[in-house]
């Protein structure tokens, strides 16, 4: 084994394994995730910018990569850490191998390493800094000092620098075996503006299925263009980074929700309509990233298995008269979902848009649609 | 919603013995549900006719009936207990079967009894072919093209619909029993009859084949609240085409992208909400064309299953005992997730970070004449499982569990051939149970990884993985042992290479490997099974060895015994080892040790997290046994408990510094040793068959004329009698030997004189080193030359009187102390007209041990055990154990059916897969029952057709007398017919098959015979009654193929309608109905 790439962590922890991506150097907070599949998907979500991630599953890159399985335009990931790249990918759809992948997008990644051994230092320790190298002359201490040079994601408003320049239209729908991804037929019913905070492409592919026609705008777009426009509804994305210093989108999310227009968030999204009213967010220990995380309504009880990435979270004790608590984790009992009691606005921490994960709380996606329905009638 | 409340007693139905496709998984299931249920304070009743189980070990439930799985005895259980509720799916398709005929029979409404778990229409529609498919349409899912056929003319009308090749699978069988891949029409014709015939329904299924696409299964459970969680995913390795129980499976899924495993998960999902599995687990498969991603469905099972226990094991979930609970009225969310210590609730879905490996294991060596193929039957007894960091350790480690003398991707291609290449090319097309070595092998002769996959449709990204090791070993190979260096052996090493096969490719022992790794600190590391991906703290020691960075073992310093496991369940070691070793790990806990298992079948209670103190799932090889022990520092381990798997290392053990406890392994040795063994009979003045020992034919030939004929011919150091044989003439020693020698690997063969008509005893002792205790005196039913683990057997004896009996008992004291045993000892005897002899001594836990402690109710491995850590038997209050006032009888079951071609004649071959216990006040009545149990039913009347050997002439006379006064009609051949007429019973003569026809077999296939005894003995004869033998097994009609299973059978038929069903709880009061 060539041990040409380290991981370096704030505490000192060093963990050498073998480039499977460029030569160079990247930092950011290193988290992982227990999905099994998916891992395209996680690389291409924008809400992993400025993370480095590490799954947990030893063998990533079975299935090679394709345009399809892109939840954006490029792959996010400040770094990829890895227990073992396949000899070899093997699945109808893929088209260029991880490595490859990786290399065309200028991502730093690293097989080889116990990412069982890193996980539990993460769990014990917390989410950390950390740099991710990859060459020759690799300097160990350089490296460390590197990793406790980020910034950190405390404060940091990410959603500004992912978000779209310019607004655009969504037309394409969700993916299906026969047709691939395709834009969606049938009825635009619903006219939705959706805030890119950072948005992923399967929340857009659901939205226009069933029958939503939307806008994606800036994350910056003050309300009072979005109110202009008229729409049916309101969607506010997931995104990276800590919601706190996002006042733009905390102004512009309260006069929303008073004009009574209905609004759905999903996590980030989420965390900022609940700042928005009131509450607090903080930043979690090593925060929820997977797709098996149970979380139970308080409606019903019933139990949804859901993808979960996030690394802050609304605090329940904060949360105002105003805004209920919906959905709550089985795992950590942390908030999951608010409603607001008067206006048709509510909020889900995990992704009911799964991509990578279960579909098992898409219907949250259908109370969007049915809150635009019975606000227009 | 908790636990219901208005249900106070639950009976729960077992699988009944072990038959392929139906194996210990269900010992599992049903031992994790009596656990979850009575801790849950409900009364639990259980019925399960095998006594090898751990399940009905008499602690488990409240009320254990050892009676046979059949409905009329399970109602009148039912009758005398009042069950609240029946829960049906922890005992596979035997116990869905069992409930289905109660139901069908009034009996769950007479008495009031719910069905939990499972309800009947549920049952119904995933187990009829039509419903399912219709409740498959309605949801959207696609099927194979399929047609239901009950008959020649239906039958015929589908192969036109379908076409070639077509899969026929009968309805309601286990394991796909009847079922086949036709190729061509006389196929095609043939398998359906078989299959129509196999099916209880008379119902089989015919399907378009998808050979070639992906198969995937995924376990999913679900409760009543609608809550659906998938614990695993697994892919099978063997495309479609081989039944999942004979495939190569790996767990997760690892070559489906996310939107297509999400997929397959929302139609499992819909899958179980359709059928209306409300709660518990149940098994989806699914087929995935690899081209284009097309999905079909192909079945599910309702059900707890072989392949739940395997993802409880792969996953740290277990599935049994969730639904033994959701059962009950838990919802998912209220239940805990253990391995983590209830951090978590059972509502998730585990994640893996490992990739687990699941080989089957046949022993076609057993059935020279079954058809090898690998089919939609599944033909595998045994499974091992390994987990590793990456596919390659993980596939590489379950390899050397198998114990099948593979050290990794051995050579299996005659080398030397001109045609290897064709002979690789038609091993790859046609699968059979070494196909993974042939890929190896194809490799080694420059097929492509393409070239490959175009014969055999395996995915290439296994393919290329494999390709990978053989070239890792033609490197290793040229450039020889100097080019190990430490990072080189390291990267092997990660790649999962024993150090036997690396030692092997570099021509040195394998110790030279094991050194130059310890000299580089080479070792591997133990990492925990945790459901969550490490996610979060897991308190439960569940480990697995690979060659990484941290290692989690974490051990303490606690006093500790280890003890070493079975491996894969094989014909000859099997379940009742794991019963001894799951025994060991409980007495050993109480007594207050810290236990530590060390085992690699998933089937088993063993490898159940929490038998132990700590798991290690290992394969059962020197190197990973010492690497444990290097970490774990045990104070005793026990290599005496898991049958020949851990005897095989005892020595190596022993010389590394192993502290085993127990008989030193130079006992077990000396007892196994023909000559030492010889020798210490002599001085003790015990009797022995004349035998000789033989290195090569002339010594055999000499011996035997020394000796006379008919022989007991057999190899030395073998377990079940593998190629034992009756040889009546120098030919056929002549003959045996050619083929012997290659089984045994040159190790001498033994030569005894053949007892005829002797008695056979089994008999099981205790000793602490000082004090020998009888646990129980069994008189075999066949007579000597019928393998012990294939003959029925007594307890007590019935025919011996009590000298013979009480001399038997100082003949195996005297033996227990010249051979100083510590822990259990088997002795097998003969006896002829009063005369003892000693056939074979064994210083280890028997095949019989748990049949004798549910007979007389004491845990006889528990005691042993204890005296394995120096607790005397006086300490232990046992000084004899009582001769219980009832017979228990064990009977064996064969897998004869799923072989055609095999001929069903017992021998001193061991063929049995698994067995049954029956009791009664008389011996009749027990071995009635013990029938019962192995699924044979007694005919009440009608023709009986008697053929029997010479010597067995008079003995014939007094069955057809019996069989006279019952009412039967009797035919016979020539011989006996003559023989009868003589002795003035009526009796009408019937053809041989030779002699033409009308002749016995055109009798058979006409149902106008209901019951046989037939015996045999050269070979020539041997051949002639072979299709009388096969036919009566294909028409289910009653055979007996020994004299003395004739008489046993004429006690059981007078006794046929006894009704009694007793408890153990109750017979081991002494209170019998």
């Amino acid at each position: 084994m060539t041990e040409n790439a380290l991981l370096a962590l704030e505490d000192g922890s060093l963990f050498y394994g073998t480039s499977i991506g460029i030569d160079g150097e990247s930092i950011g907070e290193v988290v992982f995730n227990t999905s099994i599949t998916g891992y395209q998907e996680i690389l291409t979500d924008p809400s992993y910018y400025k993370q480095i991630v590490t799954l947990t599953h030893p063998h990533i890159g079975n299935v090679g990569t394709n345009s399809e399985d892109e939840e954006s335009s490029q792959v996010f990931v400040s770094g990829l850490i890895i227990r073992d790249l396949p000899l070899v990918m093997s699945n109808w759809r893929a088209t260029e191998n991880l490595s490859d992948y990786l290399i065309r997008h200028k991502i730093v990644a690293i097989a080889g390493i116990d990412t069982r051994q890193l996980t539990r230092h993460l769990r014990k320790h917390g989410a950390m800094k950390a740099c991710v190298v990859a060459g020759e002359n690799i300097d160990a201490e350089k490296s460390i000092k590197t990793a406790k040079s980020f910034a950190g994601l405390v404060g940091m408003d990410l959603a500004k620098e992912v978000s779209t320049a310019s607004a655009y239209s969504w037309a394409d729908g969700t993916w299906d075996i026969e047709g691939g991804i395709k834009p969606s037929s049938g009825n635009k019913e619903w006219r939705v503006i959706a805030y890119d905070f950072g948005v992923k492409r399967n929340i857009l592919r659901i939205l226009a299925d069933l029958g939503c026609e939307v806008t994606v705008v800036p994350a910056q777009t003050p309300a009072s263009e979005v109110l202009t426009e008229k729409p049916d509804g309101v969607f506010l994305s997931n995104g990276p980074g800590d919601p706190d210093p996002c006042d733009y989108a905390i102004t512009a999310i309260k006069e929303i929700i008073n004009s009574g227009i209905p609004v759905f968030g999903i996590c980030l999204g989420h965390q900022l309509l609940s700042l928005a009213l009131g509450a607090k967010t903080s930043k979690m220990k090593f925060g929820h990233h997977g797709a098996n995380h149970p979380v139970q309504s308080l409606d019903g009880g019933q139990v949804s298995i859901t993808s979960q990435n996030h690394g802050f979270a609304v605090d329940e004790k904060t949360l105002p008269d105003s805004l209920r608590a919906t959905h709550r984790s089985l795992f950590d009992d942390s908030l999951q979902g608010v409603h607001h009691n008067k206006f048709p606005v509510f909020g889900f921490q995990g992704h009911p848009e799964a991509s990578p994960g279960p579909h098992d709380l898409k219907p949250l996606f259908n109370h969007f649609i049915e809150l635009m329905q019975e606000h227009k009638t | 919603m908790p636990k219901r409340t208005d249900i106070k007693s639950i009976l729960i139905i077992g699988a009944g013995p072990i038959i392929i496709g139906q194996a210990c998984e269900f010992d599992y299931s049903g031992a994790q549900a009596c656990k979850a249920l009575r801790e849950e304070g409900f009364r639990v009743i259980l019925v399960n006719s095998n006594p090898a189980t751990i399940m009905t070990d008499p602690e488990m439930a409240d009320a254990t009936y050892i009676e046979p799985v059949h409905w009329q005895t399970v109602a009148r259980i039912i009758e005398k207990e009042r069950p609240d509720a029946l829960l049906p799916t922890m005992g596979g398709q035997t116990a869905l079967n069992c409930a289905l005929d109660l139901n069908r029979e009034g009996v769950l409404e007479k008495f009031g009894v719910e069905m939990i778990g499972a309800s009947k229409e549920a049952i119904d529609k995933a187990e009829d072919r039509e419903k399912f498919r219709t409740a498959m349409q309605k949801i959207g899912l696609a099927m194979a093209k399929s047609e239901i056929v009950h008959n020649k003319e239906e039958a015929r009308a589908a192969m036109e619909i379908i076409g070639f090749p077509a899969i026929i699978r009968p309805s309601f069988t286990l394991g796909g029993t009847g079922g086949g891949i036709a190729y061509n029409r006389d196929e095609f014709m043939e398998i359906c009859d078989q299959g129509v015939e196999a099916s209880p329904t008379n119902e089989v299924q015919i399907d378009q084949s998808a050979l070639g696409w992906k198969e995937y299964e995924m376990e999913v459970v679900r409760d009543k609240k609608d809550n659906c969680i998938i614990i695993c995913s697994i892919e099978n390795l063997d495309p479609m085409g081989v039944h999942t129980g004979d495939s190569i499976t790996i767990a997760p899924a690892q070559t489906l992208t996310d939107k297509e495993y999400q997929i397959m998960r929302d139609a499992s999902i819909k899958v179980l909400r359709e059928i209306g599995v409300d709660t518990g687990g149940s098994n989806v498969q699914f087929a995935i064309n690899p081209k284009n991603g097309e999905l079909i469905i192909i079945e599910m099972n309702p059900r707890v299953s072989r392949s739940s226990a395997l993802a409880s094991k792969a996953t740290g979930f277990p599935i049994a005992r969730v639904a033994a609970k959701l059962a009950v009225g838990y919802t998912l969310d209220e239940l805990d997730n253990e391995i983590t210590g209830g951090a978590t609730p059972a509502s998730f879905e585990p994640s893996i970070d490992y990739i687990v490996t699941k080989i089957p294991r046949f022993t076609f060596e057993k059935f020279p004449q079954a058809d090898d193929r690998l089919t939609t039957q599944m033909k595998s007894v045994g499974e091992v499982m390994a987990m590793g960091r990456t596919f390659q350790e993980s596939l590489q480690k379950a390899i050397r569990g198998m114990e099948t003398g593979v050290t990794g991707f051995n050579e299996i291609a005659d080398q030397s051939s001109e045609n290897v290449l064709e002979q690789i090319e038609k091993e790859l097309r046609v699968p059979r149970g070494d196909r993974l070595w042939f890929v190896a092998d194809a490799f080694r002769h420059g097929l492509s990884v393409e070239d490959v996959f175009n014969i055999c449709s395996i995915d290439p990204w296994f393919l290329v993985q494999i390709h990978d090791l053989v070239e890792e070993e033609n490197k290793l190979k040229k450039e020889g042992a100097s080019s190990l260096t430490e990072n080189r052996l390291r990267q092997l090493k990660r790649k999962g290479f024993s150090d036997e096969r690396l030692a092997e490719l570099i021509e040195q022992p394998e110790s030279e490997i094991r050194k130059l790794r310890i000299d580089n600190n080479i070792r591997p590391v133990f990492k925990r099974v945790d459901s969550c991906a490490a996610e979060f703290e897991s308190a439960t020691a569940y480990m697995y060895s690979t060659y990484d960075v941290e290692c989690e073992a974490a051990p303490s310093d606690r006093q500790k015994i280890m003890v070493l496991g079975g491996g894969p369940n094989r014909i000859g070691q099997g379940i009742e080892f794991d019963y001894c070793c799951v025994q060991a790990a409980f007495a050993m806990r109480d007594a207050g040790y810290e236990t530590i298992m060390v085992n690699c079948n998933p089937e088993t209670v063993s490898t159940d997290y929490d038998t132990s103190d700590r798991l290690y799932f290992e394969p059962l090889t020197l190197e990973n046994v010492l690497d444990i022990i290097h970490v774990e520092k045990p104070y005793g381990v026990i290599v005496q408990y898991g049958g020949q798997t851990p005897l095989k290392l005892a020595r190596d053990l022993e010389r590394a510094g192993v502290p085993i406890i127990g008989t030193s392994p130079d006992s077990i040795d000396l007892a196994e040793d023909r000559e030492r063994f010889q020798k210490l009979l002599e001085d003790i003045g015990l009797k022995q068959p004349p035998n000789r020992t033989a290195r090569n034919v002339k010594q055999a030939v000499i011996g035997a004329e020394e000796i006379g004929y008919p022989l007991v011919v057999r190899p030395s150091y073998v377990l079940g009698g593998r190629a034992m044989e009756i040889v009546y003439s120098e030919d056929d020693l002549r003959n045996y030997m050619d083929n012997a020698v290659a089984v045994s690997n040159s190790s001498p063969v033994l030569l005894d004189r053949f007892l005829n008509n002797a008695i056979e005893v089994d008999v099981d002792a205790i000793s602490d080193g000082k004090d020998v205790c009888i646990a129980g005196i069994m008189e075999h039913i066949e007579q000597a030359g019928v393998h012990s683990g294939d003959s029925a057997c007594s307890l007590p004896p019935y025919s011996l009187s009590d000298e013979v009996q009480d001399k038997i008992a100082s003949q195996v004291g005297a033996m227990a102390r010249a051979l100083n045993v510590v822990g259990l000892m088997n002795t097998q005897f003969a006896i002829q007209n009063d005369d003892i002899y000693v056939l074979e001594v064994n210083p280890r836990a028997s095949r019989t041990i748990p049949f004798v402690s549910k007979a007389t109710g004491i845990s006889i491995a528990k005691v042993a055990v204890n005296c394995m850590v120096g607790n005397s038997l006086a300490s232990q209050g046992l000084t004899h154990v009582p001769v219980p006032d009832y017979y228990s009888v064990k009977e064996s079951v064969f897998p004869f059916i799923k072989f055609p071609g095999v001929d069903p004649l017992l021998g001193p071959e061991m063929k049995s897969t698994g067995e049954v216990m029956g009791v009664g006040k008389t011996f009749g009545e027990a071995f009635a029952k013990g029938q019962l149990a192995a699924g044979e039913e007694f005919p009440r009347s009608g023709n009986a057709f008697i053929s029997v050997k010479e010597i067995d002439k008079q003995k014939a006379i007094i069955v057809a007398k019996e069989l006279f006064l019952l009412g039967y009609v009797l035919y016979a051949t020539s011989g006996t017919c003559k023989v009868l007429n003589d002795a003035g019973i009526e009796c009408k003569r019937v053809n041989k098959v030779r002699e033409g026809q009308p002749h016995i077999v055109d009798m058979l296939k006409n149902d106008a015979i209901d019951l046989i005894v037939n015996t045999t003995e050269d070979k020539k004869a041997i051949a002639d009654s072979y299709s009388i033998r096969r036919t009566a097994l294909q028409h289910k009609v009653f055979y007996t193929t020994t004299i003395a299973g004739a008489m046993a059978t004429m006690e059981a038929l007078k006794q046929r309608d006894s009704v009694g069903v007793n408890s153990l709880q109750d017979l081991h009061k002494g209170v019998i109905a």
